[in-house]
């Protein structure tokens, strides 16, 4: 506490230092945007991945022909390790980013947590009249509008054409039908059906959804993952595994994923559009037309795939606020978000977006819409975040076997209670 | 070197007898009381050379235990600490909540299934660490052709950065593309998930703190052997020794010294070894691998909003599970003679 009262005397001395002797500094604050041109450096930390990021780069880094005295400073943040990183920034100050592009599922963390500098109003008017809604909602908390939706996503069935035709299958439409497709492919290539992500909690939900069920209602403050339709969803993961199906990993699921399914050794597997760049880069899929996508295979009750995507957002403590919201107008403008959908096959947030013909053209993007209205919203609380890693933990342990399906369900329950406090 | 041997026996009879204690005790009192001033006055150039490492001492490690012990006393998380993010201040409101905090740890069944992983990773570590180490050091201290290459190539895993070797590692275990695997493969063995499966992911992680852990042990027992004066071996060949009672009977007592120390620094660090965890398997798969200072990693990083005090409780249970060991190390050891 002692130190809490030193640390704010020294905040107060440096602010009080600060504005006695630059004004100028604060005019690049708050007040640029009734007039002045904006100035300064926006260090924009972004998650996006190895195919994408060069373009994202090229993109931010245009900032600057429209507002010359600023500079963008981009910085790619591997997305595993960037929760982590954005928060140590965050709560120390030091080396904090001015803009971060957050994964859905953070913004509501972040913002309760006091790291988030509120979305201007003008700026919140055009994303609640010009967004998709369920991609304006996972921007808000409490009310508030604290982030704008960037791209959004859901998870679909990749498949490989050729495999598939050789194998004299159609794309399967329910895991019954994924388990009969598998053993024609292993029949007839040698080469496994799917490859089912295991060491990353996103890719449960499709099969928790596919069973009827959710990790919690948050309507009613209740954890559901130890349902019947929980513990049915870690037996089917288990079941495609043991089955022989598909194939999966631990550790370093998503390169070993990737790699499976671009050099044919997989025939199927569930990812999103943020894997479609990376995914023409393989040998397989040189001619794109043998990349074909499918909504997600449903499990015994429904198809549900979660709704993603990722938002932009600014820290609370950026020293320059008003240029990096201006930065945030323009990463989310309808033209950047055409020319990402373009280049990466990622989907836009903006409604008129899709009348483009830029992203009419888009094969993955006329797929990816329709699933994406579709997709499962989800809860979108401070703690969402931090449900997928003891999820993980014994989803890990449900798919390698080290841990019964009831079991696993059961332990992913007790676990979501210590972290939702008081839910049921 | 039974001259020091004895030496260090009469030495430790010296100052630790059985009724050493009370004398030391008993001594520093009566001494202390008018001569302090004396000291002060006499040797204050002393006190004033090392004030500043006392002073750096407090700041760097004193502080923090202090304030990690306190934290571990409230309910401090990442929501009710202060903090000034830009324009928002934001007041404390964590509480005092006594003991809570370590009867929760305690009860939890998975502190006692990580101390049971830790125990058994930080002992199986050790013994085949040491074990290796010491065939290496008793290979290496004999002239050969291109000793200096071997030592080079033995002391490598040492100079690489820890990250890059785990990581290195990580792709030789990796159960698709990984090296091992495709070894394996070609001598016709079924592959073998390293990673994937909660046994091969333990056998993983030791092998590579092994790999990690032997040039220093190597290094460290060789100096050990080179100090151990030659006559020695001379005397016990004529006298008809076979080579293993000379490793038995001159080696071993000789390294003693050398192998007692190598082998609690090797235990702590080993008990606390966090990155050899955590970059190869992050705990996994599920959590079969996670050890204390990485649940405790878990504990303080992962969820959200971040559990301070869950973490620095952990830390102070680990902290004082190592003071424990280190006092009941060094008392078996006073037991046998040696001091240090």
């Amino acid at each position: 506490m002692r130190r809490g009262i030193a640390a704010t005397a020294l905040v107060a001395t440096l602010a009080l230092a600060a504005t006695a002797c630059g004004g100028d500094t604060k005019d690049n604050g708050g007040d640029t945007q009734s007039g002045g041109e904006l100035s300064g450096t926006v260090t924009w930390w972004d998650t996006s991945n190895d195919a994408e990021k060069a373009s994202f780069q090229k993109i931010a880094e245009a900032f600057t022909a429209k507002h010359p005295k600023v500079t963008v400073k981009y910085v790619n943040v591997p997305y595993g390790d960037a929760q982590n990183k954005v928060k140590n920034a965050f709560s120390s100050g030091s080396e904090a980013p001015d803009v971060i592009r957050a994964d859905v599922g953070w913004v509501a963390d972040f913002a309760s947590l006091g790291y988030l500098d509120e979305v201007p109003a003008d700026t919140v008017k055009k994303v609640d009249a010009e967004f998709l809604p369920q991609a304006a909602a996972s921007g808000k908390y409490e009310g508030k509008t604290y982030a704008v939706p960037q791209v959004i996503d859901t998870l679909g069935l990749f498949y490989n054409k050729k495999m598939l035709a050789d194998a004299g299958v159609e794309p399967p439409k329910t895991l019954e039908e994924v388990k009969t497709a598998a053993a024609a492919i292993k029949a007839k290539t040698g080469k496994a059906g799917l490859y089912l992500r295991g060491d990353d909690s996103y890719w449960f939900l499709p099969l928790i959804y596919g069973e009827g069920g959710d990790l919690v209602d948050a309507k009613t403050k209740t954890v559901t993952v130890d349902n019947p339709a929980g513990v049915k969803a870690f037996k089917t993961a288990r079941d495609l595994v043991t089955s022989g199906a598909a194939i999966t990993n631990a550790t370093d699921g998503w390169t070993n994923m990737q790699t499976a399914f671009k050099s044919g050794e997989a025939a199927m597997m569930i990812n999103g559009p943020w894997a479609v760049a990376d995914t023409y880069a393989g040998d397989q899929f040189k001619d794109k037309a043998n990349l074909g996508v499918a909504p997600v295979p449903a499990g015994s009750v429904k198809a549900g795939a979660p709704q993603g995507g990722h938002d932009l957002a600014v820290y609370a403590g950026s020293k320059n606020r008003a240029a990096a919201h201006a930065f945030i107008d323009y990463m989310t403008s309808q033209e950047v978000q055409v020319q990402s959908a373009k280049e990466l096959s990622l989907l836009p947030t903006r409604t008129a977006a899709y009348e483009q013909p830029d992203v009419k053209s888009s094969e993955m993007v006329q797929f990816f819409k329709p699933a994406v209205d579709k997709a499962v919203e989800r809860a979108w609380i401070p703690e969402n975040g931090s449900l997928f890693e003891p999820l993980k933990v014994e989803y890990t342990k449900a798919i390698t076997g080290a841990a019964t399906p009831e079991d696993a369900a059961k332990a992913t329950g007790v676990e979501f209670r210590k972290i939702l406090k008081g839910w049921k | 070197m039974a001259a020091h041997t004895s030496q260090s026996v009469a030495k430790a009879a010296d100052v630790e007898g059985p009724q050493a204690p009370a004398v030391r005790g008993r001594s520093r009192m009566t001494d202390n009381r008018g001569g302090a001033r004396r000291a002060l006055a006499t040797h204050w150039y002393a006190w004033a050379m090392i004030a500043p490492v006392v002073l750096v001492l407090g700041v760097i490690i004193g502080w923090p235990l202090v304030r990690g012990v306190y934290l571990s006393l409230t309910d401090a998380n990442e929501r009710n600490v202060a903090r000034t993010i830009g324009a928002n201040h934001i007041e404390a409101t964590y509480r005092f909540v006594g003991l809570d905090n370590y009867a929760d740890v305690l009860a939890d069944p998975v502190f006692l299934q990580r101390l049971v992983w830790t125990v058994t990773w930080t002992v199986l570590c050790v013994s085949i660490t040491f074990a290796l180490g010491l065939a290496l050091a008793n290979m290496l201290n004999r002239e050969f052709r291109g000793r200096a290459a071997y030592r080079m190539a033995l002391i490598l895993p040492w100079a690489v950065p820890g990250f890059v070797s785990v990581f290195a590692w990580r792709f030789l275990f990796n159960r698709d593309s990984g090296i091992l695997n495709k070894l394996l493969d070609g001598g016709g063995i079924s592959a073998i998930p390293w990673l994937d499966d909660p046994t091969w992911a333990k056998v993983s992680v030791i092998a590579v703190n092994v790999w990690l852990g032997v040039p220093f042990m190597m290094v460290a027992l060789l100096g050990g052997l080179q100090s151990i004066p030659g006559e020695l071996y001379e005397a016990a060949e004529m006298d008809g020794a076979t080579p293993w009672q000379r490793f038995r009977h001159i080696t071993l007592p000789g390294l003693r010294t050398v192998s007692m120390t190598v082998i609690l620094l090797s235990t702590i660090w080993t008990f606390n070894m966090f990155p050899v965890i955590f970059l190869l398997t992050r705990g996994g798969p599920g959590d079969s691998t996670e050890i204390l200072v990485t649940q405790a990693f878990r504990e303080a990083f992962v969820s959200s909003p971040r559990d301070f005090a869950g973490s620095a409780t952990w830390g102070v249970l680990i902290l004082a599970l190592l003071m424990i060991f280190a006092l009941v190390y060094r008392r078996s050891l006073r037991k046998q003679g040696e001091v240090w």
